[in-house]
């Protein structure tokens, strides 16, 4: 698990950071900004690299973290699974697919797989009623795929899930 | 050689090597057989092609043999974002709006082959009767705008410093350093009558007498491009059309307050802008006109980009410069002012991206320049992002004092679909409503501070009859709330509940009291918040308060909403029109239709969600909301 964020090649990029910032006034903020960007998130193993480096409090650190919303500790998967609890598509038996996707991947409302492939959100109302239930499966780069009036059969979300 | 004379002469020469670009682009010369195709690479043009048009342009060329005698070149935001992807062909300014890839070809052999512009392909208003075209800075759009702060954004490639250069860049500042005296630079400022355009409306050359004055090892420029405001994005806009602009003008300030050392704080959502000023930063110090000893001038001035992290808070200047130091950014009482201690304690000015804008010309032209255009206590222009329910959505610069219906109508083509004019949200988060009475109201730092509202950063969203005044209050509450820092009570707690208020009003669960509530809470949040965010936070709810109470009083006392936008509010009915067709009850998700075939259906209102889906498929609009 920790493979996936912790890599040598990013913990490289990461000290080729800190060394230019290390004498800078103020350098804490772009080694976050940079750190989000290689890692995706800045847990607390990372923190504490930071912290002896630059010679701040791992507890600084976790406040200027926790203040600014770009900054995540924990990694979100690459796919991000939204199903719509807006009161049209729960009354259409959405919990049902929140349910499946627990049951295929493991994971609960705000949690990512292992793998950091997937995370499940449920969210609210997405605007379109006329398709509920609604389902959106988001990646950064190829932007959203929206899976409309789900049937809540059993299986649906297995075969969303097979495509990615 | 003096080094001023260096100075000269290497701009002499840039301009001589421009020559041939500064009379196609400024016109007013005869056609030489050169021209150059201008293509916006703004935000919003670059989000629908405009890199891929510039690649297909310069294809084009290679093809048909056209690549000495035609120049592509990428150019910051023209302003007219309706229009775009935008392409300028010069001398002829003709207008080529919402560009498609396939015109390209055609463009390419009707107007820069054969001469004559494909006009079924310009902005329809460019055409004058005679079918002769109308330059592109004078169509309706334009034609009362004045340009000072955004005067090169589509006039030059950003990411080309000797563009600026040929365009007066890095005039002013040869200017203030060899001309001029510290103070000089600080009175012209300050007899310009500039004030801080991001939204405090403090004046600027005050402001860096204060700075002046300290006594110290070390002070600082800093630059407020942390522009977070829904709907305004003038800075973003200055930073990727002219970047240089924002470097000579902190350079200037470091040599009117004695500052070596300056920081752009730049919001990180922002990945063009500061791709562009990277790059101007770059060049300035291979230029010689940043770094060590400029021009021997024995000044020296470095700059450099410091990058937020999405917090609304950091564009107040105190907590922006907590956020430069590495800390949370949070603000911290005032006074001492920046001014007086500001980063790492130490004498710091911190003027916004627009402000800085204006600092090269005032040099160059001087004060009576700025001074000529405005009102008597607000001089020059400002930048407006118009927005929301209007026709021309886009950037627009005019000069202080230009009324509102001037801005909507003239500059903005007015409501589309015909729709009703309601009110206009000026300032954001933190300014207020101004409504039909104050159309002819001239805008500038004060008129609008009396009228309930704010400058704020220029963000102008356009309102119609449809959209409810609580529903928008409500709206910039609970960005306030979103991004309250937490730091001060007031601010944390009183637009937490004053949001929860609106929500029951909206929800029809509100009473009348609660109106005094709102406004009991507002003036005490205004009273007692420590920064510029909670200070103002009840700016939208005030205004519309004072404006709108009759929409405030139907939601709470008649539950319903006026504008038929608050959903709790409202009631799906089908009326007589219906033919019983199905079409609603099959897509209805809680199956809250009942009726049989060719019989007139009816909402079972326990049931219905409120979700709408039945509307668009009725083909006899018989659904209504009331």
């Amino acid at each position: 698990m920790k493979k996936q964020i912790v890599t040598p090649e990013r913990m490289a990029k990461l000290s080729a950071c800190l060394e230019v910032n290390k004498q800078k006034k103020g350098g804490l903020m772009p080694v976050l900004n940079e750190s989000q960007k290689i890692f995706g998130c800045i847990p607390a193993e990372i923190q504490k690299v930071i912290s002896k480096e630059l010679g701040i409090p791992m507890a600084e650190i976790y406040g200027v973290i926790t203040f600014y919303h770009q900054f995540s500790i924990e990694p979100k998967g690459d796919y991000i699974i939204s199903v719509c609890m807006g009161t049209a598509c729960y009354v259409k038996d959405a919990q049902k697919l929140v349910d499946e996707v627990t049951a295929e991947l493991g994971i609960h409302h705000n949690e990512t797989t292992p793998d950091y492939k997937f995370t499940l959100m449920a969210t609210r109302c997405v605007g379109a009623c006329g398709l509920a239930p609604v389902v959106i499966v988001n990646n950064r780069e190829k932007g959203d795929d929206v899976f409309g009036r789900l049937t809540v059969k059993g299986g649906e979300m297995k075969e969303i899930i097979a495509k990615y | 050689m003096k080094p001023l004379e260096k100075f000269e002469n290497i701009r002499e020469m840039t301009i001589k090597n421009m020559k041939d670009h500064l009379q196609i682009r400024l016109g007013g010369k005869p056609f030489t057989g050169k021209r150059d195709v201008l293509i916006c690479q703004g935000t919003g043009c670059l989000s629908a092609d405009a890199e891929k048009i510039e690649d297909a342009f310069v294809a084009e060329l290679k093809k048909n043999g056209l690549s000495d005698s035609v120049s592509v070149v990428r150019t910051g935001c023209f302003g007219y974002c309706q229009v775009g992807p935008i392409v300028i062909i010069y001398p002829e300014g003709a207008f080529y709006s919402r560009v498609k890839l396939e015109d390209i070809e055609r463009i390419t052999k009707e107007h820069l082959i054969d001469g004559t512009p494909s006009k079924d392909l310009l902005l329809p208003e460019s055409l004058k009767e005679d079918g002769t075209i109308e330059d592109f800075w004078h169509v309706p759009f334009y034609n009362i705008q004045k340009r000072v702060a955004l005067r090169l954004c589509g006039l030059v490639n950003p990411e080309n410093i000797t563009e600026y250069i040929a365009f007066d860049g890095y005039k002013a500042l040869g200017k203030a350093l060899f001309e001029m005296k510290p103070e000089d630079i600080i009175n012209e400022v300050k007899e310009s009558g500039l004030r801080g355009r991001g939204g405090g409306g403090f004046s600027t050359g005050i402001k860096w007498g204060f700075c002046s004055k300290e006594k110290s090892d070390q002070k600082y420029i800093v630059c407020n491009a942390d522009e977070g405001d829904p709907g305004a994005f003038m800075d973003r806009s200055i930073l990727e059309g002219d970047p240089h602009s924002i470097i000579e003008a902190m350079a200037i300030a470091g040599y009117a307050i004695g500052a070596d050392k300056g920081f752009v704080y730049v919001r990180a959502e922002y990945p063009i802008a500061v791709n562009r000023l990277q790059m101007a930063i770059d060049q300035a110090k291979d230029f010689g006109v940043l770094g060590n000893n400029i021009f021997e001038s024995g000044f020296s001035f470095d700059l450099e980009i410091r990058l937020g992290a999405g917090a609304f808070v950091c564009g107040e200047e105190t907590a922006l410069l907590n956020s430069i130091e590495g800390k949370r950014g949070m603000p911290n009482p005032r006074p001492p002012f920046p001014a007086v201690k500001g980063l790492w304690g130490k004498p710091t000015i911190i003027n916004n991206v627009e402000t800085f804008a204006n600092i090269p010309q005032i040099i160059l032209n001087g004060a009576a320049w700025l001074q000529s255009f405005g009102t008597e206590k607000s001089k020059g222009t400002k930048v407006f992002a118009l927005a929301g329910k209007i026709e021309n959505a886009g950037l627009i610069e005019v000069p202080m004092g230009t009324t509102i219906r001037d801005i909507i109508f003239e500059i903005g083509g007015g409501i589309p679909g015909g729709k009703k004019f309601r009110a206009v949200q000026i300032g954001g988060p933190s300014g207020g409503c101004l409504t039909e009475e104050h159309m002819d109201a001239p805008i500038d730092y004060d008129s609008l501070t009396e009228l309930g509202a704010m400058m704020g950063s220029g963000g102008l969203v356009v309102m119609d009859e449809e959209n409810c005044m609580v529903d928008i209050a409500k709206f910039f509450l609970e960005f306030t709330v979103d991004e309250s820092c937490g730091k001060c009570p007031p601010c944390r707690v009183g637009t937490k509940r004053m949001l929860e208020t609106l929500t029951r009003i909206t929800e029809g669960k509100g009473e009348l009291e609660d109106l005094d509530r709102l406004q009991d809470l507002a003036t005490n949040i205004k009273a007692s918040s420590l920064c510029g965010l909670g200070q103002t936070a009840p700016n939208p709810v005030l205004s519309t308060l004072r404006y709108f109470k009759d929409e405030y009083i139907a939601h709470v006392k008649d539950k319903k909403c006026p504008a038929g936008a608050c959903v709790e509010l409202l009631e799906f009915h089908i009326d007589e029109s219906c033919k019983g067709c199905t079409k609603c009850k099959k897509v209805c998700p809680t199956d809250a239709i009942i009726g049989n075939v060719r019989e007139l259906h009816v909402i079972d209102q326990d049931k219905c969600v409120k979700c709408g889906a039945c509307i668009p498929v009725c083909p006899f609009k018989s659904i209504i909301k009331r």
